[in-house]
């Protein structure tokens, strides 16, 4: 079933902002998880399920749908209100988020929620796994694609790169590696702990096409896959810049929001802060 | 004496037929992947050591050659797996699973996906690469994964049966392969099952337990005992190290009363520290372990090495020996 979702751009950025309202709750609910992250890969979680990806919540191992592997899983609370969103589970359940027998684990397993794709959490290994899914695709002359997200700070893994150089040498045209540069890890900025730039070069040299955009902008995010979808010769990345945090005032840009939840104070905040978004988004639709 | 209903080769023959259990696997792998064309290969730039050269010339739009990349070797796999396919990745042991551990655990194990990790010149007698290459520690760092079956065949035929069987079994497992020539023990009429130890020689007085190339030096070894101290030795052919077939360990371990482990592999962790798990709790009897104690290997023929180390004839037969003074 393509494109199961057929809400306007501005609908997807209310969306967005109450995906990022039940990021923040979840999270406040299980007293630990990542929201800087999550908060900054909304949209494009919102750009993949509601446009860019073929799928079927009603039957998650349909063999014709799109995979995308979720390298950087500590972002999971992202994709599971994505997903519940989406139609894969009731959103009842995200409140179990990292609750014992949860199918919401912690990082995300395969084998507990249908529709995952892979089991992730352990950096650097996301892409490698989407190269052997797009490989195994071309070999059997299937047409669905391997969408990968990854974090900027697992670049910092080798395996990541062993990934690239396979991709590039295999023109693995089927493959999108989308890069969550936010700019932080857990440790600092990134430039700071293990600097990364000249990125986009990077790729180039692997011999990779490279898409740079505003990863907060969900149209930018489906153009830059459309265009992926035109390279015939190699795969694609899709440097994402974002902003960590994103929606809340006192996350953005803050790496020590990368791996620590808010307390109820905080968490009143954002809320109130993504309510207030929420409703200007609103107004303007109307 | 040996048991007849197994269907081993000869003495002569078996001497007469040396190969390594690599060889067994590259004639095994072309078999399994003429019956099912999901079977893959992927090799980490050792496709001659590994013996897979038949099988990329066979199907090469099903042979991928990834370079120096052991990590790579299984996340990429596990790619594979999750789409259908049923990957057999290979390297030397030393490296896989030495450095794609984590993978393994994680890509693999956890995910629950079907691929088999084929791992390389294992053991001492690799020979004259050294310490780097000669894994000793690859069946403890297997043996401890959830969801993961680990095989040591006791010569190329078997390595063959094993292969056939792993491409059958829905489920991932480590495959161990040495590159030492071998007498070949089993016939292409010996059963194989995976989990199911075989009673190579049937004796009261000690059970040995073995796996790999100590198969062959604890039948010899038995012989001799027998022969020299009339002193009968039940010969036990330990192919599946996880699951282990607790049924015969434990039946033969009340039937001799004392036991020794035969491996050319690290005590800790391996075939001696299995066995020994499960007679601790089920039945206590005197063991004793043929295998390296602690220490790394290094460069030098095969059998210089395993004089060296202690996992000769000669050393097997000493332990039965210990054994059996141990027994009350």
């Amino acid at each position: 079933m393509n494109h199961t979702h057929n809400e306007s751009s501005g609908e997807m950025e209310i969306l967005a902002v109450r995906i990022r309202q039940d990021i923040i709750k979840m999270i406040h609910a299980a007293g630990s998880g990542h929201p800087a992250g999550s908060l900054g890969m909304t949209d494009v979680m919102v750009a993949l399920y509601f446009r860019i990806l073929r799928h079927d919540p009603k039957n998650p191992d349909w063999p014709e749908r799109d995979r995308f592997l979720l390298s950087n899983g500590h972002i999971c609370p992202a994709r599971y209100v994505t997903m519940a969103r989406a139609g894969y589970f009731p959103p009842d359940e995200l409140l179990t988020l990292r609750d014992f027998g949860s199918r919401l684990q912690g990082h995300p397993e395969r084998l507990r929620l249908p529709g995952l794709e892979s089991t992730s959490g352990p950096l650097g290994a996301g892409l490698a796994q989407g190269a052997g899914l797009a490989y195994a695709a071309r070999m059997d002359g299937q047409d669905w694609r391997t969408y990968v997200l990854t974090s900027d700070g697992e670049h910092g893994a080798g395996l990541h790169w062993e990934a690239v150089l396979f991709a590039g040498k295999n023109r693995l045209t089927n493959l999108t590696c989308i890069v969550d540069r936010n700019g932080i890890q857990i440790d600092g900025p990134t430039e700071e702990v293990m600097p990364l730039e000249p990125l986009r070069e990077k790729y180039l040299a692997f011999n990779w096409n490279v898409i740079e955009i505003d990863g907060n902008d969900i149209g930018h995010v489906v153009e830059a896959t459309e265009l992926a979808k035109s390279t015939e010769d190699r795969p694609t990345c899709i440097i994402a810049k974002n902003v960590p945090g994103r929606g809340v005032s006192f996350m953005e840009n803050d790496h020590r929001w990368h791996g620590q939840a808010p307390n109820d104070e905080e968490t009143e905040q954002a809320l109130a802060e993504l309510q207030e978004t929420e409703r200007e988004l609103t107004m303007n639709v109307d | 004496m040996t048991k007849q209903n197994l269907k081993l080769n000869g003495p002569d023959e078996q001497k007469k037929l040396l190969a390594a259990t690599r060889d067994g696997f590259g004639q095994g792998l072309v078999e399994a992947a003429e019956s099912d064309e999901r079977l893959i290969g992927i090799c980490a730039d050792l496709t001659e050591s590994l013996k897979m050269t038949e099988f990329e010339r066979r199907f090469p739009k099903r042979f991928v050659r990834i370079g120096v990349s052991e990590q790579l070797l299984v996340a990429l796999g596990a790619g594979f797996a999750l789409a259908g396919k049923i990957p057999f990745v290979a390297s030397f042991a030393a490296f896989s699973p030495g450095r794609s551990w984590e993978q393994i655990r994680t890509n693999v194990c956890l995910n629950g996906v079907n691929l088999k990790v084929v791992g390389g010149h294992a053991g001492l007698s690799v020979g004259a690469d050294g310490a780097t290459h000669q894994a000793l520690e690859d069946i403890a760092l297997m043996r401890c994964l959830p969801n993961m079956t680990v095989i040591v065949p006791c010569d190329s035929e078997q390595a063959r049966r094993a292969t056939l069987a792993l491409a059958e079994l829905d489920g991932s497992a480590y495959l161990r392969l040495g590159r030492a020539k071998t007498p070949t023990l089993t016939s292409a009429d010996t059963p194989f099952e995976i989990g199911r130890i075989q009673t190579f020689r049937d004796g009261d007085d000690t059970a040995i337990v073995a796996c790999g190339l100590m198969v062959g030096k604890s039948l010899q070894a038995a012989e001799e005992l027998a022969a020299e101290d009339g002193i009968e030795c039940s010969v036990l052919n330990c192919h599946t190290i996880k699951p282990l077939d607790d049924e015969a360990v434990l039946s033969a371990a009340e039937k001799c009363g004392a036991m020794v482990t035969a491996e050319e592999h690290q005590i800790a962790g391996g075939l001696g520290s299995t066995v020994s798990e499960l007679l601790a709790q089920n039945m206590p009897v005197p063991i004793e372990f043929v295998g390296v104690h602690d220490r790394f290997g290094q460069s030098g023929e095969s059998e210089e090495l395993l004089t060296e180390y202690g996992l000769t004839v000669n050393d097997i037969k000493s332990a039965v020996r210990r054994a059996i003074r141990r027994k009350k």
